[in-house]
């Protein structure tokens, strides 16, 4: 590692992954399931930070693939150097939004995420009718599922109303406490 | 004997059928399953994708109030939420200056001791050992074990099974009386959590994996994960979509085979529950070894 302000670097710092080790053996693109539909597969993603150039680590931080990303764990699976692909995938994409440098197309995915720590964080479970409704209404689709949703009232797979934890207070505070640790980084 | 449980959200709502099915095995071999009191959801990809903090100290809540309980060994059905509590066991203990940080912020203690099982692991210990004289009903049926990723992935952190080709819940299958294909996408991904943010990418992935257990003569599905089961089972009008095919294979939990191999009864495994109709029928066993062996050299020979 050469630049200390480089994204390697930071990656580095942050999840222990040493972009060095690659060495474009292409076995990550091969195996990921989503590669097909990224605009950078993982081993490019590894090609970019290496090169330690600002205009390529903006492609990695704006790029769609770092929110495609499944957390399979496919990659590092069969990575021969070990390399935590999807450790650094995760820190890849708090950064992009930290710098909101996120792709337009993750509008969705983070929407989802939102929605779903949204609910958690206020009734400490998730409750699947409050992050469907807090979704469609965070993104517009309205009517997305709604062919699935009957047969789950059915099916008796849908609760009427949210499981409420007794520790919702501790649950909050967990919450601030660990926005707060991320926002220092 | 009891031991502790950890349900976590999917069981309590869009999967009630995986608890269902777990906790009437379980009694069926007079295990008494405890929830860890006021368990609180693990955060799942959200978390680990928005926020490391968040991702480390919602399970770590979990695993300190399974302590605070007396809790020592807890099982964990959900893959998703067994991987979530695992891979933070393990960073805290491997971190011990973190885990006094995320155990500050928790304002709980947290020694990092607790054994935290999967539904395969729980059944290796538990169930196995006196399965053979329990079966009443062998599940005579062709399946295809589906792994997905979370059991098996990272390897080195998990430490279960083979990340490739695993093996464990084949021979579970076996040991009530099944034949499992052999398949290549025991361990892909079925698209996960990306289920209604991308749901096109969701149903190429799974359709993938349900026409190749098709195509293999599988006559059901069978899972350890309720991301798994419903990517694979309520996303069935998307995947025929895609496939251009009539798939009508049923996606089941391994609890609910070994539970119908026991002779609990569909509705108390909940099998009413999916959206692709189970219509398989364990019959009573008289013929079974002979039976078994029959299909198994059959299917030796298709292979």
């Amino acid at each position: 590692m050469h630049d200390h302000n480089s994204l390697s670097a930071s990656v580095f710092r942050n999840t222990g992954v040493q972009v060095s080790k690659c060495y474009q053996c292409g076995k990550c693109s091969a195996g990921c399931p989503l590669s097909v539909e990224m605009d950078l597969p993982p081993s490019q993603v590894m090609r970019y930070l290496q090169t330690e150039l600002a205009e390529d680590e903006e492609k990695v931080l704006r790029s769609h693939s770092i929110w495609l990303c499944l957390s399979c764990e496919m990659c590092l699976s069969r990575c021969p150097m070990e390399i935590d692909i999807p450790k650094m995938m995760d820190f890849l994409r708090q950064e992009s939004v930290r710098e909101k440098k996120n792709h337009p197309r993750s509008k969705k995915i983070i929407a989802f995420h939102r929605s779903f720590l949204d609910s958690i964080r206020i009734t400490g479970r998730l409750y699947e009718v409050g992050l469907v409704a807090d979704y469609k209404m965070r993104t517009g689709t309205l009517m997305q599922d709604v062919i699935t949703a009957p047969g789950m009232v059915t099916r008796g797979k849908l609760g009427f109303f949210p499981e409420m934890i007794k520790g919702r207070k501790q649950m909050k505070s967990i919450f601030k406490k660990s926005i707060k640790k991320e926002g220092e980084k | 004997m009891k031991i502790g449980y950890y349900p976590g959200c999917s069981l309590t709502g869009g999967s009630k059928e995986y608890h269902e099915s777990v906790t009437a095995l379980a009694g069926a071999f007079d295990i008494e399953l405890v929830q860890v009191p006021d368990w609180n959801c693990c955060g799942s990809t959200a978390a680990h994708n928005l926020n490391k903090t968040l991702s480390l100290s919602l399970p770590a809540r979990i695993l300190a109030l399974a302590e605070k309980n007396g809790i020592s060994e807890i099982v964990v059905p959900c893959a998703a939420c067994y991987n979530r509590l695992t891979m933070t066991q393990r960073e805290l203990n491997h971190d011990k200056n973190l885990r006094s940080e995320i155990s500050e912020l928790l304002g709980m203690p947290l020694s990092g001791k607790t054994e935290i099982f999967n539904i395969i692991q729980f059944i290796q210990k538990y169930i196995s050992p006196s399965l053979p004289e329990k079966i009443s009903k062998p599940f005579e049926f062709k399946v295809a074990c589906y792994y997905g990723c979370l059991l098996v992935r990272p390897q080195k952190e998990v430490l279960f099974d083979r990340p490739e080709d695993p093996r464990s819940m084949d021979d579970i299958a076996a040991a009530a009386g099944a034949v499992s294909v052999e398949w290549p996408f025991k361990t892909e991904c079925c698209g996960a959590g990306l289920t209604m943010s991308k749901t096109d990418t969701v149903a190429r992935l799974s359709g993938k994996i349900v026409l190749e257990a098709v195509e293999r003569q599988a006559e059901a599905i069978v899972v350890a994960c309720p991301m798994c089961q419903s990517n694979l089972d309520m996303r069935r009008p998307e995947i025929n979509k895609v496939t251009g095919r009539k798939l009508d294979i049923p996606v089941i939990y391994i609890t609910q085979l070994l539970g119908l191999a026991v002779g609990l009864s569909k509705k108390e495994l909940g099998l009413q529950r999916h959206f692709v109709p189970f219509r398989l029928e364990p019959k009573a066993a008289n013929t079974s070894a002979e039976k078994r062996e029959e299909v198994k050299a059959n299917n030796l020979t298709e292979a």
